[in-house]
């Protein structure tokens, strides 16, 4: 199963994700976002907690990723992977432990301005997740 | 759709079902092709539809899709009747461009070129994760957003002179207090970064002037170099725009609009006017940042041309809602004018301009893609007339980044322009690829069509000399 795919939008960043459980699309799609940004692999040096909540699985996943540049802008940390991410799917929490490093190592060819609702959907088809995303860049 | 040509490079989409007023695009029949390709017209329509709209909702010309309004939008609404849209604005508040101008000669810059693009890339933090070396004291951060370059001038950063740009520099009704600590947060490392995408600083030569007296007033004069400076509010801005989208969506739902993206709130309502004093404070801090990098640009000219004279010509905002004075069927009322993508361009007379250009308008900057041609240009009263006295801000782009990579390697985009003799300098090889020459519309088309509608008037083309890139 492919991780996450890119689609085609003049302006902004557009990609889908995938996964077999909720939380491994949103793993994903935050592995989809820093793609979009570098084509290096991020060293895990360093770890983050993470705790985000949301009121459906939209904001939740808008939530997550704003939390990752937000990071990013004000702790010098890009993210590398992900370890035990959870969801509660009942309140739409997340707790997930980030493995990432400084983003001066690396080259960036381009930056993420915010994460947008256009055209987000965060559903379930036939057992598989899939998520949608549009970046503005 | 309908769409009627109504004369040469003026489009209409008539009033109809729930839009309040017509549509104007203003193109060629060739740039309309590129238009009609993506959302561009219905997101015209769109704008119509929301309340308090007033005169027509615009794309100009170097319109295309964005985010809820095209990118290359102008609507204005009633201060009573009307709304305030971020998405309408954008999410990088008050990106725009700063110019310098210079009595270096060109040929001076041609003899340094490599010089200068090491110097300035070393010089002006760019790129994604490298912060500034300009630190803000605890407190200070309220004041870059309520002063803005002012802010700068008083800490001995450059001089008064200075704050001969829009707005001189610094937006009034911008209060700290609406911006969210997180954005605040976000901002701290960043004042005086240029960022990255299409952001970019140009060392430039003056290769053509249309408009001789125009041209001296401005300070330009052919065979000399002038510096441009292209970025904008860096996180902060992208925060406020993120954290107000939040807001509104909570507060008015979603259900009533013509599409997500336009969530908007009453421009009299607490929200609405919470969110127009936290944009006027990162379009403060975007005027800040321009400042700060422009003045390290000029140390590190000084460096290598010790006796060059370096002054601060103009800055214009692409990305910002304002309340002006407009002429509305006849009567003239205070409007919100939302340019998502979109220069002022006020004509000779309007109290917004700085004395010394008020007489013959205002200095339009309109930069090109990287390693193409800019220009500069002067307003005029029919951009007045005909959108709430605004311009095109850029080429626009007509090819997505991933199919411009798959088009030609950064190497190969680098390669070109190097036997343009343009040096550049990118943190980046394939953020050179994504901003290609290839994926935007062509600027001096672009330029021609607004000068002949009278959106603005040329003054001079401007080629690239250096180039560094985020």
């Amino acid at each position: 199963m492919k991780k996450f795919e890119f689609l085609e939008h003049t302006a902004d960043v557009k990609f889908q994700a995938f996964g077999k459980s909720i939380e491994k699309v949103f793993e994903n799609s935050a592995i989809a976002m820093i793609s979009a940004m570098t084509n290096q692999k991020i060293k895990k040096k360093i770890k983050k907690d993470l705790k985000v909540k949301g009121k459906d699985f939209e904001s939740l996943m808008y939530n997550f990723l704003e939390e990752i540049l937000f990071i990013m802008d004000t702790e010098a940390f890009v993210l590398g992977g992900i370890r035990k991410l959870k969801i509660d799917k009942k309140n739409f929490e997340l707790k997930a432990e980030l493995l990432g490093d400084s983003p001066k190592k690396y080259e960036f060819h381009l930056d993420v301005k915010a994460i947008t609702y256009n055209e987000m959907f965060v559903r379930e088809e036939k057992k598989n997740w899939i998520a949608q995303i549009v970046l503005d860049v | 759709m309908s769409l009627k040509q109504i004369s040469k490079n003026i489009y209409e989409i008539p009033k109809e079902g729930k839009m309040n007023v017509a549509g104007r695009i203003y193109a060629s029949e060739k740039i309309m092709k590129d238009i009609e390709k993506d959302k561009t017209i219905e997101q015209v329509k769109n704008v119509a539809t929301l309340p308090g709209i007033v005169g027509f909702s615009s794309a100009l010309t170097d319109a295309h899709m964005g985010y809820g309004m095209c990118i290359g939008g102008v609507a204005a609404f009633d201060l009573d009747k009307g709304i305030v849209s971020p998405g309408g604005i954008g999410y990088d508040i008050n990106c725009g461009v700063r110019i310098l101008s210079t009595n270096i000669k060109v040929s001076d810059i041609k003899k340094n070129q490599k010089k200068i693009v090491e110097a300035l890339y070393k010089k002006i933090p760019s790129g994604v994760g490298h912060g500034s070396p300009f630190q803000l004291k605890k407190g200070e951060m309220d004041l870059v957003l309520e002063k803005g370059a002012n802010f700068l001038v008083g800490k001995g950063y450059g001089s008064r002179d200075d704050l001969i740009v829009e707005d001189f520099g610094c937006i009034e009704n911008a209060d700290a207090s609406k911006v969210s600590p997180k954005a605040k947060q976000r901002g701290i490392g960043q004042l005086g970064t240029l960022g990255a995408g299409n952001h970019f600083l140009e060392v430039q030569e003056i290769y053509e002037i249309f408009d001789e007296k125009t041209a001296k007033v401005f300070g330009l004069k052919k065979g000399y170099a002038t510096i441009m400076i292209h970025c904008g509010s860096r996180g902060l801005g992208h925060q406020v725009a993120s954290d107000y989208i939040k807001l509104m969506e909570e507060k008015y739902g979603i259900k009533n609009l013509p599409d997500r993206e336009l969530i908007n709130a009453p421009i009299k309502s607490q929200l609405g006017q919470d969110y127009i004093k936290a944009m006027n404070c990162a379009a403060n801090f975007a005027f800040a940042n321009r400042h700060l990098i422009a003045y390290w640009v000029k140390e590190a000219m000084l460096e290598i041309f010790p006796k060059a004279e370096i002054k601060t010509l103009y800055d214009i905002c692409h990305n910002i809602g304002k309340v002006e004075e407009h002429t509305v069927e006849g009567k003239k009322m205070n409007v919100l004018v939302h340019r998502k993508g979109a220069t002022r361009s006020f004509g000779p007379g309007r109290k917004e301009i700085p004395e010394k250009y008020r007489k013959i308008g205002q200095p339009v900057l309109i930069p090109g893609s990287m390693g193409t041609a800019s220009y500069i240009l002067v307003g005029t009263k029919k951009a007045e007339e005909m959108t709430f006295g605004s311009t095109a801000h850029g080429a626009g782009r007509v090819m997505s980044r991933h199919s411009a990579i798959k088009g030609q390697t950064g190497a190969a985009v680098k390669k070109k322009l190097n036997a343009k003799n343009i040096e550049i300098k990118s943190g980046s090889l394939q953020s050179l690829a994504e901003e290609a020459p290839e994926a935007y519309k062509d600027v001096d088309e672009v330029v021609n069509i607004v000068d002949s509608l009278g959106l603005s008037k040329k003054v001079a083309k401007l080629k690239p000399l250096v180039v560094v890139k985020g």
